[in-house]
């Protein structure tokens, strides 16, 4: 029996056709034992189906480290927003996610908020958003101001945490608490990404065996004439970028 | 007196503290982690911390923006 066979009886209309963990083309030859998804499109995949999506994009392997992580995220604003995005776009298992503040006009302009969103809690107002992209990651939201000393007790079982404020006084903070104790937790921090410079100086430094800052390391918001969308936006997906490569097990020395 | 701060032979005085270190590079001592001879610093021991002959300091320096 032929792939696209199976599909018509079982599933018509399936326009995705998945077999051992890779699209396949309908006129592929079935052998004993394959396993096979079929995927509608327009239709609202189950848990089921969508990891065997994710699976095929990804490669099975790989989807199963990210199902298994927890990845903890302190801030939600222009970094915040989209490394958690990004996160529950590749299907890691478990976010949690922390601001205190509300979605307000100014944000609008590099954060991962909408329009209709302004006055919502951020943590609220990105869990409806991150939802809409893929059901299936468990969110715990924290509307808590974090403090040096809290971070360590919240974050003690995440894989990774990765640093998201605005305030650098809280950057330098948040890494200590990491490095004082929690020195088995990936930490993927951020500095200097303000401005229109080149991206190309957006760099993920280590400075420890798991630990990274992300940013050219000196445009401060506070120097050049604002945060915008774009740069922001690369430093957060070198953030979401290092994330990955620590859960598939690469950079941890 | 010498220490090696990120690298570079920096001058101190017996007296200098983490503190007077970090004035004279012109850093904010909140947004400044620091580890000497591998050892992080507590925020708090900043001002009163002494550095000696020989100390390996590294400081981390944050910009705001998120």
């Amino acid at each position: 029996m032929r792939l696209g066979e199976l599909a018509s009886e079982l599933k018509p209309g399936a326009d995705v056709l998945v077999l051992n963990g890779a699209p396949t083309p309908a006129d592929t030859l079935l052998q004993d034992k394959d396993i096979c998804s079929l995927i509608k499109v327009g239709e609202i995949p189950s848990a089921l189906e969508m990891e065997r999506a994710l699976e095929a994009r990804h490669n099975p392997e790989f989807q199963h480290r990210f199902k298994r992580a927890t990845v903890g995220i302190m801030g939600l604003g222009g970094l915040g927003s989209a490394v958690a995005l990004s996160l529950v776009k590749i299907g890691v298992g478990k976010l949690i996610i922390s601001d205190y503040d509300v979605v307000v006009l100014s944000n609008i302009h590099r954060q991962h908020y909408f329009i209709d969103q302004i006055g919502l809690k951020k943590t609220i107002a990105l869990k409806k958003t991150l939802v809409r992209a893929n059901p299936f990651v468990a969110i715990k939201t924290l509307d808590v101001k974090l403090t040096e000393q809290s971070i360590p007790g919240i974050f003690g079982d995440v894989d990774v945490l990765v640093e998201c404020f605005d305030n650098p006084g809280m950057k330098a903070a948040a890494l200590r608490a990491a490095l004082q104790h929690m020195p088995e937790t990936g930490y993927i921090g951020a500095s200097g990404m303000a401005g229109y410079g080149s991206g190309n100086t957006i760099v993920s430094r280590r400075i420890r065996p798991r630990v990274f800052i992300v940013g050219d390391n000196e445009s401060d918001v506070q120097d050049c004439t604002t945060l915008f969308a774009p740069r922001v936006g690369i430093a957060a997906h070198h953030q979401a970028n290092q994330v990955i490569r620590l859960l598939l097990g690469i950079d941890k020395e | 007196m010498y220490i090696n701060c990120n690298g570079r032979q920096q001058p101190i005085s017996d007296t200098t503290t983490l503190q007077d270190l970090l004035r004279e590079l012109d850093l904010a001592p909140d947004n400044v982690v620091a580890e000497i001879n591998t050892k992080i610093i507590d925020r708090d021991q900043y001002e009163t911390l002494r550095l000696s002959d020989g100390d390996q300091v590294e400081l981390i320096r944050f910009v705001g923006g998120g």
